[in-house]
């Protein structure tokens, strides 16, 4: 599929499919592709997209790669350099949830997504930035400090944020200091920094990927995906974190496809809905521009599109901000200062854990937990956490309906491009905004993959995002593909030029 | 929905989580701002629609009740603040 034959001079350009038949074929050896990576790690400490660094684990698992390699006992991703998010548990390595009440704690055992990867040959780089347990649209809310979008507008140099939660993952896959990364995606974590970072970010169907050792934030909605800079690397690295865990009891015992078989690129006949709902009177004139020249890209590949209809889109924020943060408040009980993490002394056990838990989690997180405290308290229960829950049922039947008439769906990944690291956003709501486009997918546990297709008018990455039925990522994968090549998106991040790698 | 600063502090308590007194009244009216936006669900006929639970139509797995893990005191409590003998030590609780 792609050519080995015209290898990029820097390692660190390669895609993980390139980089995988060059380690196969010997052309370079997984400590050389490894340190090339480590190097420009070294030299993007201004973006602020890794929580911890693991040089030496890279440097170790390269010498194991190279071992494996030489054996041919490798598996499909051996030697690839990788971004895990600090939202995995990674044994004997930090695993902070961008959290000052996790700082310090060392996880005895291994996610299974992180496991897999490991099993597969992958070389873990570090652990990424992200908002503080992956709640937030902005990077903003880390206790790391803020991770920083390696683009930046034509002739400007504000610094714009990458997008969240996984904005350290989607940073460090555009600024090429790794070849792939684990994102998450709870509303839109996956897809919105994708989009922000001009990168490939795909969300799984609910179950695709198991949540064991994965901190958790909202049962219901959380699912692991893979963040890239191809569509063929995001099916590569899929099938390597998916599968069935007995320990995750929601993770679906159903085989996992041989994705790149799909990528057939023919969508000959294919049937892509646009859902009337996601073009609202406000839509930036960008955003719908590419949204339709999206649309005809399918329609030049042979593709049927069609208007749908998904009734109740405007309710799928409220209904998100409901049982996101009930599911959140509950899971994040478990930080009382007994166990491990942050403990601040009282003198009764209420007290130890009013004071930890106070100083532990900052602003997003604590209005999280209160709100979900709320709805979930006696008396309230029905009325806001039953609702949304009916809610979204009907917002789940509305993408059943759709997926009687049409095989995939097309819509914008976010309302705008990335914006200013320092443009405040007072108001909780407007920032919820951002994920305006992704929550539904979520609420309905349908999978959804951000694909760039274009620069806005200021030289911003635009993505769109393309959402199929569940357990259907292959048709998702193969439209993406059609997309990737149709739209050419060949345009690079500003850092690369600051770092002489342009 | 308006909240008080009273429903705010025993939310909070409920939470376990401290809220300084000087900061409840900001914080009333921010939670009072969401729930008011959240209303807008009220608008969405849900009668006869059963709250959805599970967004996979998935049959839980059973297995035998048995133990298939742990027996390893010591890396189970090394995340602890402070532990003795192989237990957690917390505030006491019983006068």
């Amino acid at each position: 599929m792609e050519s080995t034959s015209s290898l990029p001079a820097d390692l660190t350009d390669l895609t993980l499919v390139q980089a995988r038949s060059g380690l196969e074929q010997g052309t370079f050896s997984p400590t050389e592709l490894v340190q090339a990576h480590l190097d420009r790690l070294e030299k993007a400490d201004a973006l602020n997209a890794f929580i911890t660094k693991t040089p030496d684990l890279a440097l170790a698992q390269a010498e194991r790669a190279e071992k494996r390699l030489r054996d041919r006992t490798h598996g499909p991703l051996e030697g690839i350099p990788l971004g895990i998010k600090d939202l995995f548990c990674t044994e004997g390595v930090e695993t902070t949830a961008a959290s000052r009440i996790l700082k310090g704690f060392i996880p005895p055992y291994e996610s299974t997504v992180t496991d897999k990867l490991f099993q597969a040959g992958a070389v873990m780089l570090g652990k990424t930035n992200l908002d503080e347990f992956a709640m937030g649209s902005s990077n903003k809310t880390s206790a790391a400090g803020p991770c920083l979008n390696p683009w930046r507008r034509a002739g400007d140099d504000e610094a714009l944020v990458p997008g969240g939660s996984s904005g350290g993952s989607a940073s460090a896959v555009s600024a090429r200091l790794v070849l792939g990364a684990t994102g998450t995606d709870t509303g839109g974590s996956i897809r919105q920094p994708a989009a922000f970072c001009g990168i490939v970010g795909l969300k799984p169907t609910y179950g695709r990927c198991s949540r064991w050792g994965i901190v958790a934030f909202a049962s219901s909605l959380d699912q692991a995906g893979p963040m890239t800079r191809t569509v063929h690397d995001a099916a590569v690295m899929l099938r390597a974190m998916a599968g069935h865990d007995p320990r995750d009891s929601t993770s679906a015992p159903v085989e996992v496809p041989n994705y790149e078989a799909a990528l057939t690129g023919d969508i000959r006949g294919l049937r892509v809905g646009l859902p009337r709902e996601y073009r609202p009177d406000g839509l930036d004139p960008e955003m719908a521009a590419l949204w339709d020249k999206g649309a005809q890209m399918l329609r030049d590949a042979g593709a049927e599109v069609v208007e749908v209809s998904l009734p109740h889109t405007r309710y799928a924020l409220a209904t998100y901000y409901i049982v996101a943060p009930a599911e959140a408040s509950s899971n994040l009980a478990r930080y009382d200062g007994v166990r491990y993490g942050l403990r601040v002394e009282g003198a009764s056990l209420d007290e130890m854990y009013c004071k930890t838990r106070a100083a532990g989690f900052g602003s997003e997180v604590r209005r999280r937990i209160l709100i979900g405290t709320y709805a979930l308290s006696a008396g309230y229960y029905d009325a806001y956490y039953l609702k949304a829950q009916r809610v979204r049922a009907r917002i789940a039947d509305d993408f059943r309906q759709a997926f009687r008439d049409v095989d995939v769906l097309l819509t914008p990944t976010t309302p705008t491009a990335a914006f200013g690291l320092n443009e405040t956003i007072d108001d909780p709501i407007t920032m919820y905004l951002n994920d305006v486009f992704t929550v539904p997918t979520s609420l309905a546990g349908l999978p959804g993959l951000s694909i760039p297709v274009g620069l806005s008018s200021k030289g911003l990455p635009i993505g769109l995002q393309l959402i199929g039925r569940h357990f259907d990522e292959e048709t998702v994968l193969n439209a993406g593909l059609v997309l990737e090549r149709a739209a050419a998106f060949t345009h690079r991040p500003a850092f690369l030029t600051d770092t002489g790698e342009a | 929905m308006a909240l008080d600063k009273t429903t705010v502090a025993n939310i909070a308590f409920l939470a376990r989580l401290d809220v300084p007194q000087d900061q409840q009244e900001a914080l009333a009216g921010e939670l009072s701002g969401i729930l008011t936006w959240i209303e807008q669900l009220g608008e969405v006929d849900t009668q006869d629609v059963a709250p959805m639970t599970c967004v996979a139509d998935l049959a839980l797995a059973w297995r035998e009740d048995v133990i298939t893990d742990g027996g390893y005191p010591a890396r189970v409590l090394a995340n602890a603040p402070e532990q003795l003998d192989g237990c957690y030590v917390v505030p006491k609780v019983v006068e």
